[in-house]
């Protein structure tokens, strides 16, 4: 086992590490908002609903989740919802990823949206603008300046998660590094996995350090 | 014909019934200030006229023509197109903070020009064009505006580089982009440091000059004496006193408003 034949396959499993990172943002980051919108909907019972859904998906473990959508449809409904192939693995990690982020995401958006004043809303009104104009030209990039940091902190956390996936047998980049110390019987892969995730953070914290001064010509 | 007519205009919030049939009418080119002690309904009376809060009954006429009857119902286009007769300089100037002073001004007056050319019913061509065209328009316009308060010099600025005065003018420009019939402040002055005052209101009595016509609900007496042609005493829903401001101020009738100027007179 040399250290380019072991830097491949730990490469390997972390395209598919980098994979399941940025298909969970692709759909968690949209699908957050609309579910921040549902709990924040004046029909109650969708309010409720979506109130329930994200207080549990928050409060049990992404572990269980992961669990719970790769196995439960198949034996309690015997639905082949996914494949054990290692398609059908990576399709219901990245599911349960996305419902779990979406949720903690659209508490964010939450957050951010309720601080913003009524007054930047009325604003909008009499000068005669539309729900949708005040929506995406005044609200949003209020909204956007007041979330980065939290989102940005998830996005992080998001990153490391990734290696929870392991747990219905994705081939990420843990996965992968546990056959090397199982069959070869060597550690060190292990420290340089680490190596892998610092190098990963370090470039989204210099690009979310890099957005935040962008937003900062203005204060809210 | 008056101007602006209003009917028997009633709100209520639950049991708190805050506008008991208000009565009330003005002149093109009239300047009328509200006062009163908080609490008495200002607030509520502008709001109602803009539209911001639905009131429960009564009538709203321009030039004799009935723009609103609380008896009726509207869409939330039709509120929209009707709220455009009104302008509103709220206290605490509600500029969006992620546009400059230009932009602030301009953007909510494109958004409009855009919708009366209905651009987006115009294939992509003619409507990257006609766009082009109605923005280079709006921009003279929104800089002149500026001018006209004053600040030509802090077009780039975003809000949170501006004094609350600057601030306030950049509003009072922004409120006049979509030429209101009418202009509504709610007490433009009380969140200013009292030296900032003064840039504001002489704002207000340049447009009074140019003939626009306003509703100033204000705390300010020495500036509602001087710049109003009718002063309105406001308590408890009801408009208590109305008149010439020599009247209202030097003679007032009802014990409600003599017992206001006492009070306020020990506060000085
Ligand atoms: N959105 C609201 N909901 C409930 N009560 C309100 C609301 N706005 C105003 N009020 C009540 O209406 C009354 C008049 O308030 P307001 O119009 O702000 O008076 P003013 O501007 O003269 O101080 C007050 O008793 C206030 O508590
Ligand atoms: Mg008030």
């Amino acid at each position: 086992m040399t250290f380019a034949r072991i830097t491949m396959i730990l490469l390997e499993g972390f395209g598919q590490t980098c994979l399941l990172f940025a298909l969970t943002l692709l759909f968690a980051l949209p699908l957050g908002l609309l579910v921040s919108f549902c709990s924040m909907s004046k029909f109650k019972p969708l309010q409720l609903i979506t109130k329930v859904f994200v207080w549990i998906i928050r409060g049990t473990p992404l572990m269980l989740q992961l669990f719970v959508v790769f196995y439960v449809p198949g034996m309690l409904f015997n639905i082949q919802l996914f494949g054990s192939d290692p398609q059908g693995r990576f399709t219901a990690a990245l599911v349960a990823f996305v419902i779990n982020y979406a949720c903690y995401f659209s508490e964010i958006y939450r957050g951010g949206i309720e601080a913003i004043p009524r007054g930047q809303y009325e604003a909008g009104q009499v000068l005669g603008m539309t729900k949708t104009e005040i929506f995406f030209r005044v609200i949003l990039m209020q909204v956007v300046k007041r979330i980065l940091a939290p989102i940005s902190n998830e996005v992080i956390t998001l990153v490391k998660d990734t290696s929870l996936a392991r747990v219905i047998m994705v081939a990420e980049i843990f996965y992968l590094n546990e056959n090397l110390i199982m069959s070869k019987g060597i550690i060190w892969p292990l420290f340089y996995i680490g190596v892998f995730f610092l190098l990963f953070v370090g470039v989204l914290t210099i690009l979310f350090n890099y957005l935040e001064k962008k937003l900062s010509y203005y204060q809210i | 014909m008056a101007y602006l007519e209003i009917l028997n205009l009633n709100k209520s919030f639950g049991e708190n019934h805050v506008l008991k049939g208000i009565d009330f009418s003005m002149e093109r080119g009239e300047v009328v200030s509200v006062i009163g002690s908080s609490g008495g309904g200002k607030t509520t009376f502008l709001r109602c006229l803009n539209f911001l809060e639905k009131p429960d009954e009564g009538q709203i006429l321009i030039d004799g023509e009935l723009l609103y009857d609380a008896a009726l119902s509207y869409s939330d286009a039709e509120i929209r197109e009707k709220r455009l007769s009104f302008g509103l300089v709220f206290q605490s100037f509600h500029l969006f903070p992620q546009y400059t002073a230009f932009e602030n001004i301009l953007i909510p007056l494109n958004l409009r020009a855009f919708e009366r050319a209905a651009v987006d019913k115009l294939p992509f061509r003619q409507r990257r064009a006609l766009k082009a065209e109605i923005m280079a328009e709006n921009k003279v316009k929104a800089m002149e505006l500026l001018r006209n308060v004053g600040l030509e010099a802090k077009a780039d600025a975003y809000p949170c580089h501006l004094s609350g005065g600057q601030c306030q003018r950049v509003a009072i420009a922004r409120a006049l982009a979509l030429s209101p019939a009418i202009l509504c402040f709610d007490e433009p002055t009380s969140a200013l440091d009292p030296e900032l005052t003064g840039e504001v209101l002489r704002v207000i009595k340049q447009l009074k000059q140019e003939g626009r016509t306003m509703i100033i609900v204000t705390h300010e007496m020495s500036f509602a004496r001087h710049v109003s042609d009718k002063v309105i005493f406001m308590a408890d829903g009801v408009i208590e006193e109305m008149g010439a401001p020599e009247d209202v101020f030097d003679n007032p009738q009802s014990p409600k408003t003599q017992a206001f100027f006492s009070s306020f007179e020990e506060e000085i």
